[in-house]
C-alpha cells in the first residue's frame, strides 16, 4: 500500500539520511495518490447526493409542514395576516416579511434606520457601510443625519438616538430602539390627524423586551408598527 | 439591571449550556472514534464505494487520503460554481469567472469560507446546497479527523506510524456527528424564522408603495451546519446580520453555542482517548480563559464606543442590528473569531478600534481559543508541546508528552507549524501594501486600511472567513492570492499535524516518572497560557501596532 519512504518523516522533516531511491518512490507515490483520489472522488459524490440533496430537501419538507409561515419568509398580508405564499391569491397578498426592513419614507410614516443595502433596503444587495469608527465620511454622515432626523421629529439633537443615524449591518434591519419611536410619534400624530396618546399607546404596546430578559435588546418592528397604523387611520 | 450586567448575565448562559454539552458531546465523539462496529448504512456505503475502512493506514497514507479528497473537492466545487447557468435552480445566475471559482471553491474546501461574492445574486439554490453545504460538512469533518489521528498517535504505542482510517473517521463525523446535529438544529431555526424553501427571489409590492424582492433559498439547513462546523459562509452577503439567517436574539444564541459546541468538546474526547481526562480539562481550561478575555475585551470596547463616529452617534451602532445591540454582537464577534467560523452578525469594518483589533487578535493566536472543530484542538495541542520543550529546557531534562519524547525531529515539525501561518499572513499583507492592485481595494485611509489588509489574510490564512469588508476583494488580484493563502495555510499545518502523529505513533510511550512534568495542573495551563501569547504576541505587534493599535490610541 505504501513505500518505505514515506513511512518516516525524512520527506518533510529536514533529515541526514539521504534518500535512496527517489524515481521509484515518487512514482508508486503518485500511484498511490490517485487511488487515494479515486475513492476520494467516490466517497464525494455519494455525500454530495447524502448532504447536499437529501438532507436540504428532508429539512425542507419538515420545514413546509411544521413551520410552513416562518420557512417561507414570515410574509405578512396588508391587514396583517400571515401569509405563507408570495403568490398565494386566496391569501391576500404579501406587502413584506415581519423580518426585513423595508422603506418608509415621507411623514406620515415610522421610519426604519439608515440603510446600506443598495438604494435603501434592497434585499438584493444586504450590507452594512463597512465604514470604520474614525472614517471622516461617516462622521459627516452621521452629525448630518442627527440635525436632518431632529428637524423631522421636531426634538433636540441631542436627543436622537443611535440608531437613528446609524446603518445596520445588514441593511436590512427590520426594527427600531424603543426611543426612537418613541421619538416618532408626536409627528405622526400630527400628520395623520391622530391622538398622541393612542399612537404612543401603540408603540408601547408593541415593544419587544429582550427574550428571557438578558438576551438580545428592546426593539420595536417597523413594518407591524406601520400596519397598525394603517389601520388606525382608515 | 444596567447594560454591563446584561451582558455579563448574557454570556453566563451561554457559559452553562457549553458546560452542560461538553461532557456528554466530547464522551459521544470519543465513543465514535474507539468503536471498532459500523453502522449498516456506513458498511453498505464502504462496499458500493470500493473503500476499506479498516486498513489502518500510516500517517503518509492517511495525508494523501485527506489531500486526494480535497483535491477532488475543489475541483468538484469549481466545476459547479463555474457551470451553475446549466444546473438546475440556478435562478438564471451566470457562473463564476476563473478567479473568483478558484477563491470559492479554496475557500469551502479549506473550512475558510470567505466570500468575495454576495449569496443573493452571485450563487442559485443548487450551488449553495450541492456545493457549498456539502463542504460545509466535509471540510469539518476532514478537520476533526485531523485531530482525531493526531489524538490516536499520542494514545498508541510502538504502532508504526498508524493513525487510523481516514474514510471511516470522514463519514463516522458526518453520518454520526454533524448530520443529526444539523437536522435538529435546521428544524430549530426554521421555527425561529430562518427560511427553508426552493422559492426565486420574489418581487413584491410594499406596504409604501415600494416593491422589494422576497429572497427564497434552504437557508436553515446550511445555516445549521455553517455553524457546527465553524465554517461561516453566509447564504446571504450580511451573513448572520440578515434577518432570514438570524432572526431573533435566541437564534443568535443558537448559532454562537453551535459554533462554540464541537471546539470546546474535543479536549473532553481528547482527555477519554489518551486515558487521562484532566489532560483534556487542561486544554478546555486554556481555551475558556483565551475565550473569556476576548469576550470580556470585545463587550467593554463595544459598549464603552471609543472612536469619532460611536461618540457623534452616541453609541457603538453603525453596522449592528437593533435587535443584537452592542453586548450580542460582541460575544457573536469574539466566539466567530475565536474558532475558525467567520460568520459575522454585525459588519467588523465598523466595530470600535479596539473591538476590531481583538477580533484580528483572536484569528492571529492561530484559531486555538477554542479554534476551529479539530484544527482549534491540533493547533492547541502543537503549543502544548511546545510549551513542553520549554519547560524541558528549563530544568534541563529531556521533554517528553503523554509518553512521548519531543526529539529533535517532533520539535522541528512544530516549529514548522507554528511559523507556517505568520509567514503566510505576513507576506501577503506586505504584497498587498506594497503593490497597486493591493492599494486599490482599501475602502478606509490610514492606519485601519492597513487593518483592512491584515485582516483578509490574516483571516484567510487561518481559515476564519470574516472580513473587515470594506476591503474591495472581488477582484483577480485578491481572489488568487488570498486563495493560495487559504490553500496553504490550511494544507501545510494538516501536513505537519499528520507527520508528528505518525512519529508518536510510532515512538513507544514512557511510563511517567517522578520527574514528568505533569501537564494538566495550573501550573502548565498558565505556562501554556504565556506560550500562546508570547509566540502570537513577538509575531504580530510590530503590524498590529501599525494598524488597529494606531487607530485606537488615536
Amino acid at each position: 500500500m505504501t513505500t518505505p519512504d514515506l513511512t518516516t518523516p525524512s520527506s518533510i522533516a529536514p533529515s541526514i539520511t539521504p534518500r535512496s531511491s527517489t524515481g521509484r518512490s515518487l512514482g508508486s507515490t503518485i500511484v498511490v495518490f490517485t487511488r487515494q483520489t479515486g475513492a476520494g472522488l467516490r466517497v464525494l459524490l455519494a455525500l454530495t447526493v447524502l448532504l447536499g440533496i437529501v438532507y436540504p430537501l428532508a429539512v425542507t419538507g419538515i420545514g413546509q409542514v411544521v413551520f410552513p409561515w416562518q420557512a417561507n419568509g414570515s410574509l405578512l398580508a396588508a391587514d396583517g395576516s400571515h401569509v405563507n405564499s408570495v403568490a398565494n391569491g386566496g391569501q391576500g397578498v404579501a406587502i413584506g416579511s415581519a423580518l426585513v426592513g423595508q422603506s418608509f419614507a415621507g411623514p406620515t410614516w415610522f421610519h426604519p434606520r439608515p440603510s446600506g443595502a443598495g438604494k435603501g433596503y434592497d434585499t438584493l444587495a444586504s450590507a452594512g457601510s463597512n465604514l470604520g469608527p474614525n472614517n471622516p465620511d461617516l462622521l459627516t454622515t452621521v452629525q448630518n443625519r442627527r440635525v436632518q432626523v431632529a428637524a423631522e421629529d421636531g426634538v433636540d439633537p441631542r436627543s436622537v438616538p443611535a440608531d437613528a443615524v446609524t446603518a445596520s449591518g445588514s441593511g436590512l434591519d427590520p426594527e427600531i430602539s424603543p426611543a426612537y419611536a418613541r421619538e416618532q410619534v408626536a409627528r405622526i400624530a400630527a400628520v395623520r390627524g391622530l391622538s398622541a396618546d393612542k399612537v404612543s399607546a401603540l408603540v408601547e404596546s408593541s415593544i419587544q423586551g429582550r427574550t428571557l430578559g438578558i438576551l438580545g435588546e428592546p426593539r420595536v418592528k417597523v413594518l407591524a408598527l406601520n400596519l397598525a397604523l394603517a389601520k388606525m387611520t382608515v | 439591571m444596567s447594560a454591563t450586567s446584561i451582558a455579563v448575565a448574557q454570556i453566563l448562559v451561554l457559559v452553562i449550556a457549553l458546560v452542560a454539552v461538553h461532557i456528554p458531546l466530547g464522551g459521544y465523539m470519543a465513543r465514535v472514534f474507539t468503536s471498532t462496529r459500523h453502522l449498516r448504512v456506513e458498511r453498505a456505503g464502504y462496499r458500493v464505494l470500493r473503500v476499506d475502512p479498516d486498513a489502518d493506514q500510516r500517517w503518509s497514507m492517511y495525508l494523501m487520503s485527506v489531500l486526494g479528497f480535497s483535491l477532488v473537492s475543489v475541483l468538484f466545487l469549481y466545476g459547479l460554481e463555474r457551470l451553475q447557468a446549466y444546473l438546475p435552480l440556478s435562478l438564471g445566475i451566470s457562473g463564476m469567472d476563473p478567479a473568483g471559482a478558484w477563491n470559492t471553491a479554496v475557500s469551502f474546501v479549506t473550512n475558510t469560507n470567505w466570500q468575495w461574492y454576495s449569496g443573493e445574486t452571485a450563487a442559485g439554490h443548487l450551488l449553495q446546497m450541492a456545493g457549498f453545504a456539502v463542504q460545509n460538512f466535509l471540510s469539518a469533518a476532514v478537520g476533526i479527523a485531523v485531530v482525531v489521528a493526531l489524538i490516536r498517535g499520542l494514545a498508541r504505542s510502538g504502532a508504526d506510524g498508524r493513525v487510523g482510517n481516514f474514510w471511516s473517521d470522514l463519514v463516522r463525523t458526518v453520518v454520526r456527528i454533524l448530520l443529526p446535529i444539523s437536522v435538529v438544529a435546521a428544524v430549530v431555526l426554521i421555527g425561529m424564522g430562518v427560511i427553508q424553501n426552493l422559492s426565486a427571489h420574489t418581487e413584491i409590492a410594499t406596504l409604501a408603495g415600494g416593491s422589494q424582492h422576497v429572497l427564497g433559498g434552504p437557508v436553515a439547513s446550511q445555516e445549521a451546519i455553517k455553524e457546527l462546523g465553524t465554517n461561516g459562509g453566509g447564504f446571504f452577503n450580511a451573513n448572520s446580520a440578515h434577518p432570514f439567517e438570524n432572526p431573533t436574539p435566541l437564534s443568535n444564541l443558537l448559532e454562537i453555542f453551535l459554533l462554540l459546541a464541537i471546539p470546546f468538546s474535543l479536549p473532553r474526547t481528547f482527555g477519554i482517548m489518551v486515558g487521562d481526562r484532566r489532560q483534556g480539562w487542561a486544554i478546555v481550561g486554556v481555551m475558556g480563559t483565551l475565550w473569556a478575555g476576548a469576550v470580556g475585551l470585545l463587550t467593554w470596547a463595544e459598549l464603552a464606543g471609543r472612536g469619532l463616529v460611536p461618540a457623534a452617534a452616541g453609541a457603538a451602532m453603525e453596522g449592528k442590528e437593533t435587535r443584537f445591540g452592542a453586548a450580542a454582537s460582541a460575544l457573536f464577534a469574539a466566539s466567530t473569531t475565536s474558532t475558525s467560523t467567520g460568520a459575522v452578525n454585525s459588519m467588523h469594518d465598523s466595530l470600535t478600534a479596539a473591538g476590531g483589533g481583538v477580533t484580528i487578535f483572536n484569528m492571529q493566536l492561530g484559531e486555538i481559543s477554542p479554534g476551529g472543530t479539530g484544527s482549534g484542538l491540533y493547533g492547541m495541542l502543537v503549543l502544548v508541546i511546545v510549551a513542553v520543550f520549554i519547560a524541558g529546557l528549563m530544568v534541563g531534562r529531556t521533554p517528553e508528552y503523554l509518553g512521548k519524547k519531543i526529539g529533535r525531529q517532533e520539535i522541528t515539525l512544530v516549529a514548522l507549524y507554528v511559523l507556517a501561518t505568520p509567514a503566510i499572513v505576513l507576506m501577503g499583507t506586505a504584497i498587498s501594501i506594497a503593490t497597486p492592485a493591493g492599494q486599490a481595494g482599501i475602502l478606509n485611509s490610514g492606519a485601519h486600511g492597513l487593518s483592512e489588509v491584515l485582516y483578509a489574510f490574516t483571516s484567510a490564512a487561518n481559515n476564519n472567513g470574516s472580513a473587515f469588508a470594506g476591503l474591495t476583494v472581488a477582484t483577480p488580484f485578491y481572489n488568487v492570492l488570498l486563495g493560495l493563502a487559504m490553500l496553504f495555510g490550511r494544507f501545510v499545518p494538516i501536513a505537519l499535524v499528520l507527520a508528528l502523529a505518525g512519529r508518536f505513533a510510532s515512538q513507544k510511550t514512557v511510563p511517567a516518572s517522578a520527574g514528568t512534568l505533569p501537564t494538566h495542573r495550573p501550573l502548565f495551563a498558565g505556562l501554556l497560557l504565556a506560550v500562546v501569547l508570547v509566540v502570537v504576541g513577538l509575531t504580530y505587534i510590530p503590524v498590529l501596532a501599525l494598524g488597529p493599535i494606531a487607530e485606537a490610541l488615536q
